[in-house]
């Protein structure tokens, strides 16, 4: 029987993350997109703890950790390195999480892409900063606690589009996806690793001690983001946008946000408000995806 | 084949006959030069590396972590706020062992904002585990870059190759070029142990506990003491080849002097101009300029200083709270020694002043007179 996702395994048991990993999850299909083929470069960000300290490694692919802002430019110089010793094959992969996207690592970011590097720009978005302990980043949501939000209505600021950024670099490719969505998120990574130029992905990753929910939940709550139309899939190759999955009947904001301890704050009021962008933003890829 | 070359473009010609195949640089006056050219060779062809225009210096230093780890001899250069903002990366490399070789063109450090030379850019990098040669002259650049290749590939360390800022950068003077075949002959490939190679994978950088990274803490520092025996070696090599010897300390006129300047850099040139002026007048005078600051030469200096001589310790830079970097590592290397000679401090020339002939006799006879102070540095105006 052929299995709509590879079998390859290029991800082990014994990585260090929590029960329930969204990123963990993220990086499994990631892999299975990408093949044996690829080098992975991470900055700090929780991936620099689950593949295991030295002398252990949970990803059977070359891997180099990287300081917080310099994932895309360590990610350009692997790909130079490896032209250099005759290697044009081999896929560059720059993993990181959203405060090394949204944050200290956007300047590198957006000089790699606009350089047109060959390499793939993945972020990985847990929407905070949870490998030192849930601080907010730009990826956080308005409303959200973190642990630098603490107060009451949580994060004042909505979450930076960085899609939108990175849409004006003119990428090669880009797309976003969620573990819940497998078979997207392969597909999108065995699509990019075909294309030649800068690309880049957006995952969101559930964060059951970050977002404050029952480990069990995770694919629940990564579906559950993209049928409220709180995250949409969608991609974009060569300018076209094209939206992948067209929730016809898009479910309350409030089935995502309610049972995530983080939104425990969130007002009636401020959830009708997170609602109504939601619409308005929906509106605007369907009407995008509709013109394309 | 001689051309008459600035330092910037003496510096690149080391980097394209050492045949660096990765080149990452952001501009900064004044080290811009340096990557121009190699960006005006890589357009007509005549520069076959991998050359990426980055968008800041950590970027640049962040790139060449990659392509090094990728198994590629790599090069740049900075200067002042640059290499500062590099910082991070500098520990970065040193730890992961990768013979990166980076032009630092000595520009002073804002605030204020200051174009002109001094030494506490490439200074204030001085515990991130990098090679530092100080130059002399524009030959000495380009031969330097040559040999940093060399000695870091050897002992595993990265290597910056220091020059004063305009002072050398922009001004043109004869260089001897040596051929590509005669580069190669001194210089061959560079063969990593282990790379970023999706047939063995392995994980560089990840996480070490307390014990395993002293351990490779002290690993890397011996490798580091043994760099000075290295940096002999590899300028006798090149002496054989290309006529020109190069150690980590260089004397002029030492061996019957009761004082000595000591300073590096191209105020080093400039020394050995007043030591003539001194030794018409029937002074007993003498240089040492010192080439390699990282690893300190201790042992060079042990054996070159006397009990007998007295030493003006030329400092074009400055430790807040301290003294002067070089006479500061002077005395620390001397400390444990029965005979040691009288150490001066003068600190001159911070923000591109000048250290002409006549401030360097000044200081000489200062010391010589022994009317030095021993234990605060003398700061010193240019008087014009």
């Amino acid at each position: 029987m052929k299995t709509s996702i590879p079998e390859t395994e290029l991800m082990t048991s014994g990585h260090q993350a929590c029960q329930g990993c969204g990123a963990t999850l993220a990086m499994r299909y990631a892999l299975k997109g990408l093949g044996e083929k690829t080098v992975m470069v991470l900055p700090a960000c929780c991936w620099t703890v689950l593949a295991g300290p030295t002398p252990r490694s949970a990803l059977s692919v070359p891997v180099l950790h990287a300081p917080f802002a310099g994932a895309a430019a360590t990610a350009s110089g692997v790909k130079a390195g490896l032209l250099a010793r005759g290697d044009a094959d081999t896929q560059v992969v720059a993993w990181a999480g959203d405060g090394g996207t949204y944050d200290i690592g956007i300047q590198a970011l957006s000089g790699a892409a606009d350089r047109d590097e060959d390499i793939l720009y993945v972020c990985y978005d847990n929407e905070a900063y949870m490998n030192t302990g849930i601080q907010r980043s730009g990826g956080t949501p308005a409303g959200a606690w973190t642990m630098t939000t603490p107060g009451k209505g949580g994060s004042p600021r909505p979450k930076k589009d960085i899609d939108a950024i990175m849409e004006a670099h003119h990428p090669a490719y880009q797309a976003t996806a969620t573990p819940a969505y497998a078979e997207d998120l392969v597909r999108k990574f065995a699509k990019a690793r075909a294309i030649k130029g800068f690309r880049f992905i957006h995952i969101l990753a559930p964060c059951p001690p970050g977002w404050k929910y029952d480990s069990e939940r995770t694919v629940a709550l990564s579906r559950l983001s993209v049928q409220t139309g709180l995250f949409a899939l969608y991609e974009i190759e060569a300018g076209r946008f094209r939206l992948n999955m067209n929730v016809a009947a898009r479910k309350p904001v409030g089935e995502f946000l309610r049972g995530q301890g983080r939104f425990k704050g969130l007002t009636p009021e401020a959830e009708a408000a997170i609602q109504a962008q939601t619409d308005a933003r929906w509106a605007a890829l369907d009407a995008r995806s509709r013109a394309a | 084949m001689k051309k008459v070359l600035m330092g910037n473009h003496a510096a690149t010609l080391g980097a394209t006959l050492a045949r660096a195949q990765v080149v990452a640089a952001y501009p900064i006056t004044p080290a811009t030069q340096v990557v121009e050219l190699i960006a005006e060779m890589s357009a007509k062809g005549e520069y076959t590396g991998q050359f990426l225009r980055v968008e800041s210096e950590h970027s640049a230093m962040a790139a060449l972590l990659g392509a090094a780890t990728a198994g590629a001899r790599c090069f740049t250069a900075t200067s002042s706020q640059g290499l500062a903002y590099m910082h991070e990366m500098l520990h970065w490399v040193s730890g992961a062992r990768l013979p990166i070789v980076m032009v630092d063109v000595n520009r002073a450090l804002a605030s204020p904002w200051n174009l002109w030379t001094d030494q506490t850019d490439s200074l204030s990098q001085r515990d991130t585990g990098w090679l530092q040669f100080y130059c002399a002259t524009n030959q000495e650049v380009l031969d330097t870059v040559l040999q940093a290749y060399k000695v870091a590939e050897r002992v595993s360390l990265p290597a910056m190759v220091i020059l004063d800022g305009f002072t050398l950068s922009h001004v043109y003077e004869p260089v001897e070029v040596p051929t590509q075949a005669q580069a190669d002959e001194y210089l061959p490939p560079w063969t990593p142990e282990r790379r970023l190679d999706p047939a063995h994978p392995a994980g560089f950088g990840a996480l070490e506990g307390p014990k395993e990274y002293l351990r490779l803490r002290h690993r890397l520092a011996q490798d580091m003491e043994r760099a000075e025996d290295e940096v002999d070696r590899a300028g006798s090599q090149f002496g054989r080849l290309f006529g020109r010897d190069y150690s980590c300390v260089e004397t002029y006129r030492c061996t019957d002097a009761d004082t000595l300047l000591l300073t590096s850099g191209a105020v080093g040139s400039t020394a050995k101009q007043a030591v003539d002026e001194l030794r018409d007048e029937g002074f007993k005078a003498g240089v040492v300029r010192v080439r390699l600051f990282r690893p300190f030469p201790a042992k060079s200096l042990r054996r070159i200083l006397r009990r007998s001589q007295r030493v003006a310790v030329v400092d074009r830079n400055f430790s807040q709270g301290q003294q002067g970097i070089f006479c500061e590592e002077l005395k620390a290397a001397l400390y444990g020694l029965e005979e040691r000679p009288e150490i001066y401090g003068y600190v001159a020339g911070l923000g591109g002043g000048d250290i002409t002939v006549e401030l360097l006799k000044e200081i000489w006879r200062e010391a010589a007179d022994g009317q030095g102070e021993k234990l605060e540095p003398a700061w010193m105006e240019d008087p014009r």
